[in-house]
């Protein structure tokens, strides 16, 4: 699946176009006037897909994990690392937008609330992903153990995306009595920015992990030139 | 030999290491004395609230201590022999038994400290225990296979309490939040809901070592 996918371009192009409609559309389409979040709304086309991409990406990920305790081989180490990168900038990206938009919504970057503090737990586990990986040198065993430690990590992030707000209530939109664009708020007019704009911003990761998984190999293979 | 009697010898192997260099093991009670007595001197006395959640905190730094080594006392060779006689699963079991033995024991030793200097406010005690127990099979259970990990790296000192921290963080915000209800004695549907919770996320972990430590194994 990898190599038809990289050899073709129709899916890069797909994810341009709707970004680009997702840039357009989600500036200048009317949005309904909700108390608290007024145009803030338009967020939901640029900092809400950056989750939805993260969580996509990493499963992915997962996939190729699994994929490499069954077959041993570097492609498969290869993809789940790079994709594990896309997945990390990603979430980078999606906390930086929730807290800039936080400080403008809910008064404070940083309010303690449900998702964010998921996120940054998140965060903290696949940072130490790439920790073990540099802390071991031969490959063989570094692909191996990566892999096991990203399987067992994967299982307890899900564990805390529906742990955390079990702890405390969410301030997010359409949680916890906060107005939002459920069903009641929404003719489907945001949705149909919204679904589009997932799509492309996760296949726009799915490019760059691409880029990445093809830098690596050349390199490796110059390597083993060498 | 069989599954259950590989498991038995090897765990008897490891309490019988234990037992002859016992410095190990009271490094590891004199670790929790020693922590328990630094929060008592910088507190003096403590808010409840802030009493479960110091608790929770003690035991977490004392039990990723306690489990880290798990793997490291036996050498590659001492490894690679165990691999032509025993099957892994035998051995990640009999290290996941162990472990919940050793920090079953260090959450009631800390608990008994704990209690002495700075009080025990717990109102629902039976409920408290059962946090505490779910506590220590949920660490032991998430931190053998981490330490299993580490051991193969380079610096596992550093490497140990960043792998576990985050993964734990789920567990442990449960963990709390029990502790919080049986403290002040308000244990609802909701705080059973959070013990079945715990119960499962003990036993998703349980498998999942199984299932991914004869990999770990496999030079």
């Amino acid at each position: 699946m990898y190599k038809q996918l990289t050899t073709q371009n129709w899916w890069k192009y797909l994810g341009v176009a709707l970004l680009v409609y997702t840039l357009i559309w989600g500036l200048l389409m009317p949005v309904p006037r909700l108390p608290i979040l007024h145009e803030t709304i338009r967020n939901l086309f640029f900092h809400v897909p950056m989750w939805f991409g993260m969580v996509l990406i990493l499963l992915t990920s997962l996939a190729y994990s699994i994929v490499h305790l069954r077959r041993f081989d570097t492609i498969s180490d290869v993809i789940a690392e790079q994709t594990a990168t896309v997945g990390l900038l990603y979430g980078c990206l999606g906390l930086f937008t929730g807290m800039i938009w936080a400080k403008y919504t809910w008064g404070e970057a940083w309010s303690g609330d449900p998702q964010q503090n998921a996120t940054a737990v998140g965060l903290l586990i696949y940072f130490a992903y790439f920790v073990l990986r540099g802390a071991i040198d031969d490959d063989a065993k570094r692909a191996k153990i990566a892999a096991v430690y990203n399987i067992f990590a994967f299982f307890m992030f899900i564990a805390l995306i529906f742990m955390v707000p079990r702890l405390t209530d969410s301030l997010h939109p359409g949680k916890g009595g906060n107005p939002a664009f459920n069903k009641l708020d929404l003719d489907n007019a945001l949705r149909g920015v919204f679904y589009p704009a997932v799509l492309g911003w996760t296949l726009l990761g799915m490019w760059i992990a691409s880029l990445g998984i093809r830098y690596k190999l050349l390199w490796l293979k110059q390597w083993d030139n060498k | 030999m069989k599954y259950w009697q590989q498991i038995g010898v090897l765990l008897h192997k490891d309490i019988l290491l234990e037992w002859r260099q016992k410095y190990a093991i009271s490094g590891v009670l004199l670790y929790v004395a020693a922590t328990v007595m630094v929060v008592y001197m910088s507190f003096l006395s403590v808010e409840p609230l802030v009493w479960i959640t110091v608790f929770w905190i003690v035991l977490l730094f004392a039990s990723v201590n306690a489990v880290a080594k798990s793997f490291l006392q036996e050498s590659p060779y001492r490894r690679l022999y165990y691999y032509t006689i025993v099957s892994p699963q035998a051995v990640i079991a009999s290290k996941l038994i162990y472990n919940t033995l050793l920090l079953t024991i260090l959450s009631g030793i800390a608990l008994f400290i704990y209690s002495i200097v700075l009080g025990n406010p717990v109102q629902h005690l039976a409920l408290f225990f059962a946090d505490v127990a779910l506590g220590a099979v949920g660490f032991a259970a998430c931190f053998t296979l981490l330490a299993a990990i580490a051991a193969q790296a380079t610096q596992n000192a550093v490497l140990m309490p960043i792998l576990s921290f985050p993964i734990v963080i789920p567990m442990l915000g449960l963990l709390i939040k029990v502790g919080k209800a049986a403290l002040l004695g308000v244990a609802n549907s909701d705080t059973y809901k959070d013990l079945g919770v715990l119960c499962a996320l003990d036993i998703g972990l349980i498998a999942l070592s199984l299932m991914l430590f004869p990999y770990l194994w496999r030079d």
